[in-house]
This record gives structure tokens, C-alpha cells and sequence, in this order.
């Protein structure tokens, strides 16, 4: 039963970005009259500059992540809490990413990046990491943002209902990609 | 991190490598960068169509009761509960972009309701509780780009996490917002109000 969901679901997710690229475009053009393609040249100005914007993060990041694996501090590191971590059977690699998260959406990409890069995008690992990034916020970021445009200094309870979010969201992807890829 | 790298380099006699590290990993930054711009430029040009062709207001209906539920304090008719499904609903298809200004304005329009203009209310917590969550369907452009063809499998590990971590969003600042630690701390008739509340709760 499981197995055969675990199938159903890899046949499947094969479509889900071909029936996106498809569907978007027709619905728009035939049942919304939406110029296509003037939208499409518009919209895909922004990933140039999304690019562009994103290098500084990506060079601070992967160079101090570069550095920290090549010292073999990372290896030191992960052996320290990897016996912790294998008890719940989370990925000493991807902690690093955890914790950044909540921090900086430039600097988690950047770790997200980095462990693409070493692992490949279809281990184990990056499934996890790019799940993590999907499913969680720059919820320190966010706060701010929120809060500080409106002048709110008392929070109250939105920091810690954030942080106890991306707590649940950062373990379930752990769980639900060992679950479906591992 | 950077600090120690060169001391634990210098330690282990990798000083070479951290060296060789820091040169490579400065261009793979920029190569990977550049070689994300195809993928993204597809990827949010998409999007943009998406976003042209009304799909926000279509999954603003869809949503509407729940948040309508989500938010007892604001009146389903104030313009506060119109932007709050706006920047929800632009959540859920991934467009950043246009969700921020929604979330902007929401926060502007519940901050009309609040009576403690330094103060969180009940409605902005779980508001923003709900945006840190995350809510969404669709991958950012960024994840689409690195993950190339596997970002497929990605689509549905992120939407089961997604929720999981929206319920708990839910459940958190639902349950937090009685606490009395987190109660609204003023000597003004909205205390009196909170505190009934926690009373007759």
C-alpha cells in the first residue's frame, strides 16, 4: 500500500512542471486573453536581475562554507552531532541549513546551493535541503519587515508561533522526503 | 566561521586548501548565479502569466472562508481581511513579489484596528505566523533553477511539509494568543476586554 503510493507519487510528479508550463500559458491566453507572450518577456526580466541580486550572498556563503569544509572543520563538526542527530534521524548536512533559515533567505540559498553542488540534486540530501527552503520563511526577516513598517515593538506571541513553525516544517521535510525518496 | 577555518587549516595543514577553497567556491558563486538566470527567467516569466491571467483572485475565493475563520477579530468586510486573503493567496502560487506589497497593506489595515498602536494584536500574529510558515503550491524560482528536472519530486515534498508546518503555525498562535505571558499589557479598556476573554475561556 505505502510502496504503491511511493510509486503513484514518483510516476506523477513527473508531470507536475510539463502540465504547469502547459496549463498557465493556455489558460491564460484562451480563457483570460492575456498577451503571453509580452507577460512572459516581463516576467522573465526579473529572473535576470534575481540573479544578478543574488551573487553577493551566493559568493560570501559558499566561499566561508568552501573554507570551513576544506579546514576540515565541517567534518569535525558534523562527527560531533551526527550520533545525536542519526538518533532522529536527521542529516548532519543539513543542519547547518536549519539553522540558517529563520536567519537570512540569501545566506540559506546559498547553503542550499552548496550542498546541490557536493551532493547532486537528485541525493538524498538536496531533496531534503531544497523541501526545508520551500516549506519554511526567513521568519526573523519577515518579522521585521511586518512589524517594523507598521511601528509594532511588541510582538507578543508571533515570534515564537513562527519559530515553533519552521521547527515543525524544517522535521517534517526531513521525515516526509526520507518517507517518499529514501 | 571564516576565522576558524584558517585556524583549523592551519592546524590540520589544509591551509592550502581553505586557500584553493575560498578562490573556487567565489567563482562556483557566480557561475551557479549565471547559470540560474534560463531556468528563473522560464520559471517567473510563468508566473507572471499566472499572475496576469487573475489565478490570485481565483485562489482568494477559494480561501476566503478559512481565513475569514482564521481572523475572528477582523471583520469579514474590512479592507484588512481583503488584503490578508490577497497576500495569502499570492503565498500559495509562490509570487513573492506580489505578496509582500498585499502583506504590507494588510498590516497597515489591521494596524487601523488595533487600539494599542505599539502593540501586536491577536489578528497581526496569526497573520504573520501564517506568512513565516509559508504557506504555498508553487516553488520559488530560485529552487526550480538549482534543482533542475528533480525539482518535480520537490513540489509535493514541499507542499506536505508546507502544511504541516502551516497547522502548526495555527495551532501555536492560537493556543499562545491565551496564554497569559503573551497577554496585551496596558492599563486601558483593552485589557479589560482580554481579560474577560481569558476569563470566560
Amino acid at each position: 500500500m505505502i510502496e504503491s503510493f511511493v510509486d503513484i507519487f514518483n510516476t506523477s510528479s513527473k508531470y507536475v512542471i510539463p502540465i504547469l508550463l502547459a496549463v498557465i500559458p493556455f489558460y491564460a491566453l484562451v480563457f483570460k486573453k492575456v498577451k503571453v507572450y509580452e507577460v512572459f518577456v516581463e516576467g522573465a526580466q526579473d529572473g535576470f536581475k534575481i540573479a544578478i541580486q543574488i551573487i553577493p550572498f551566493l559568493v560570501a556563503i559558499l566561499v566561508a562554507i568552501g573554507m570551513f569544509r576544506a579546514s576540515g572543520a565541517l567534518e569535525i563538526l558534523i562527527s560531533f552531532i551526527s550520533p545525536i542527530l542519526n538518533a532522529i534521524g536527521f542529516p548532519a548536512e543539513n543542519v547547518l541549513l536549519a539553522i540558517m533559515r529563520p536567519l537570512s533567505g540569501g545566506g540559506s540559498f546559498g547553503l542550499l546551493s552548496d550542498l546541490v553542488d557536493k551532493y547532486g540534486p537528485d541525493s538524498l540530501i538536496a531533496k531534503i535541503a531544497a523541501t526545508m527552503f520551500g516549506s519554511t520563511e526567513t521568519t526573523f526577516y519577515v518579522l521585521a519587515v511586518y512589524f517594523g513598517s507598521v511601528g509594532i515593538k511588541k510582538v507578543r506571541h508571533a515570534l515564537i508561533a513562527g519559530l515553533i513553525a519552521d521547527i515543525v516544517g524544517i522535521f517534517s521535510a526531513v521525515y516526509i522526503c526520507r518517507f517518499l525518496f529514501g | 566561521m571564516i576565522l576558524i577555518s584558517v585556524i583549523i587549516g592551519s592546524i590540520t595543514g589544509n591551509i592550502d586548501e581553505v586557500t584553493q577553497a575560498a578562490i573556487d567556491s567565489a567563482k562556483l558563486a557566480v557561475e551557479l548565479a549565471i547559470g540560474l538566470i534560463g531556468i528563473m527567467a522560464l520559471w517567473l516569466g510563468m508566473m507572471k502569466i499566472a499572475e496576469e491571467s487573475g489565478l490570485i483572485q481565483s485562489i482568494a475565493k477559494i480561501i476566503r472562508p478559512l481565513v475569514v475563520w482564521l481572523f475572528p477579530e477582523v471583520p469579514p468586510d474590512h479592507p484588512a481581511m481583503g488584503a490578508i486573503i490577497l497576500n495569502m493567496a499570492a503565498n500559495i502560487l509562490g509570487l513573492g513579489n506580489a505578496a509582500t506589497p498585499l502583506g504590507l497593506k494588510a498590516m497597515q489595515e489591521l494596524q487601523e484596528l488595533n487600539p494599542q498602536k505599539d502593540t501586536a494584536t491577536n489578528a497581526m500574529c496569526t497573520f504573520l505566523a501564517l506568512n513565516t510558515s509559508s504557506v504555498t503550491l508553487i516553488l520559488p524560482a530560485t529552487v526550480v533553477g538549482l534543482m533542475g528536472i528533480n525539482a518535480n519530486q520537490i513540489f509535493l515534498s514541499t507542499i506536505l511539509a508546507t502544511t504541516m508546518s502551516t497547522i502548526a503555525a495555527i495551532i501555536a498562535v492560537k493556543s499562545l494568543e491565551k496564554s497569559q505571558r503573551f497577554a496585551i499589557q496596558s492599563p486601558n479598556k483593552c485589557e479589560e476586554i482580554e481579560e474577560d476573554r481569558l476569563i470566560s475561556k
